[in-house]
């Protein structure tokens, strides 16, 4: 996956998560779950659906690696 | 031959509009089937029945607006010969029957398990469920609201949401096609999603009546999150995402097995009175996007392990945000817990749902001094908040509940 297809990803999982808003919106450095006002259950169905689209790993202690869109992408084409 | 009635989907609904039968005259029904779709000012419901038999009559009509406790159908032992009656065009009369504001859709048959039995997994629930049912339960409320105002049928969609939910972008796009082959003269439905200002009124007028009829009590107990934080980052680390736990499963497991050890908090206040629960059901407060609240019920919570009841958690909220709640869900909590999650407030003095009797809070898991052993040290803490009525219990039980909530968050392997 590239980057893009990484950000891509995200924006569309998140706008399943917060149907409402437009995540394409919110800047890469800008915290996900502030911006789209999401709560603990929905970061857990991010990274479900991270985990399940990518098949990558993803231990709890790295959840906060993943606050960002910046984070996202870095951590997953690492 | 038994009726099944409009269910009461919360203390201030008084009617519901009837928008789609999924059975007709003559089918075959199970206890936990859903087999119509009602709307109240909360949004759409799927009614699901608590009964076994043969569907004979059609009491009310598609459209129809039918009052609580109203006559939706009726319904013979599957053993007997049925009589069936045409369903009824939409002017039909409905006989006027006064339920008890809280009451199960339909009482229980004799052959019923007791509250007590284990509850099926939400799978085996969710299995039960006709596919063509399951998909219309994933609208988005806003893309709801957004087909109802393009006349489009967000039900029919394929969505490309989380858990497949039909999302604004599915609706704009169904529109754009649409557009394009203007032969459809397909009769549109109403929008199924809640509307926002229905939703503020329903609520003012439940948090009135509390206020206004309960005199509550309020007491506060705050409690070390450390042995339980520890033991679920140890559960967590050795498993998928999609198995992993949060600590709201344990506050609700807490919360349940301390009603059981003072179940004076588990009920209702009814007829000047108190009525305990036929079970542990406990309303879980779900904040809708776009704004409003609602309490639907994970049942006989005691009974289930963590990991059921992270199942069932998950499967509840995605279904308050996206649609596709049952009636039994709204029908009968018997206490409401409030959890404000990582990024809220330190705690939550709540107001009761009438006609339950209490509510209990949690604020966020923050880290802050505290004293073991008379020295100082960092923990995870979070502030217990319990709000109860006190016609139906004095400030001694609430104070033996919360301390009994305490005690089993210091030993989750036992939750």
């Amino acid at each position: 996956m590239t980057k893009a297809e990484i950000r891509q990803l995200a924006l569309d999982i998140l706008s399943g998560i917060a149907p409402e808003t437009d995540p394409s919106a919110i800047a890469g450095h800008e915290d996900i779950r502030e911006a789209l006002d999401i709560d603990s259950m929905d970061f857990l169905n991010f990274v479900i659906a991270l985990h399940q689209r990518t098949e990558i790993e993803i231990p709890e202690a790295d959840y906060p690696k993943l606050f960002t869109l910046d984070g996202v992408v870095a951590y997953l084409s690492q | 031959m038994s009726d099944f009635l409009m269910p009461s989907l919360g203390a201030d609904m008084e009617r519901g509009k009837l928008v789609e039968w999924l059975v007709k005259p003559g089918s075959e029904v199970k206890k936990g089937d859903v087999i119509a779709i009602v709307e109240t000012h909360k949004g759409a419901f799927e009614v699901d029945i608590f009964e076994e038999g043969v569907i004979s009559e059609l009491c009310a009509g598609e459209g129809q607006e039918v009052p609580v406790g109203g006559v939706l159908a009726r319904l013979m032992p599957s053993n007997s010969v049925p009589a069936i009656v045409p369903p009824p065009g939409p002017m039909a009369p409905t006989a006027v029957v006064k339920a008890p504001e809280v009451a199960l859709a339909a009482p229980p048959s004799p052959g019923a398990p007791s509250a007590s039995a284990k509850s099926p997994t939400v799978a085996q629930k969710v299995s039960s469920i006709s596919p063509a049912s399951r998909a219309r339960a994933k609208v988005t409320p806003a893309a709801g609201r957004r087909a109802a105002e393009l006349e489009i049928d967000p039900y029919t969609l394929k969505g490309t949401g989380i858990y497949g939910s039909v999302t604004i972008a599915d609706v704009e796009r169904a529109s754009a096609s649409q557009v394009s082959r203007e032969a459809s003269a397909r009769p549109t439905r109403p929008g199924r999603g809640f509307d926002p200002l229905q939703m503020r009124q329903a609520i003012a007028a439940a948090m009135s009546r509390s206020k206004r009829e309960i005199p509550h009590y309020y007491l506060t107990t705050t409690i070390d999150m450390g042995p339980s934080l520890s033991w679920l980052e140890t559960f967590n680390t050795e498993r998928p995402p999609d198995q992993r736990l949060l600590p709201a499963t344990l506050f609700l497991k807490a919360t349940a097995l301390a009603l059981r050890e003072v179940p004076q908090f588990n009920g209702f206040w009814e007829n000047g009175r108190f009525r305990p629960g036929s079970g542990i059901h406990i309303g879980w407060a779900v904040s809708l996007r776009g704004g409003g609240l609602i309490a639907p019920a994970v049942h006989d919570v005691d009974t289930m392990t963590l990991s059921e009841l992270m199942s069932a958690l998950r499967d509840l909220v995605a279904r308050a945000r996206g649609g596709g709640l049952r009636s039994s869900e709204m029908t009968n909590p018997s206490f409401t817990v409030t959890s404000l999650g990582e990024r809220g407030a330190d705690s939550v003095i709540g107001v009761i749902y009438p006609p339950q009797v209490a509510t209990l809070g949690f604020g966020r898991i923050a880290v802050r001094p505290w004293v073991i052993d008379d020295k100082v040290t960092a923990r995870p803490i979070v502030v217990s908040s319990l709000a109860a009525d006190h016609r139906a219990s004095d400030g001694h039980a609430g104070g033996l509940f919360l301390a009994a909530v305490d005690r089993l968050l210091q030993e989750p392997v036992k939750l």
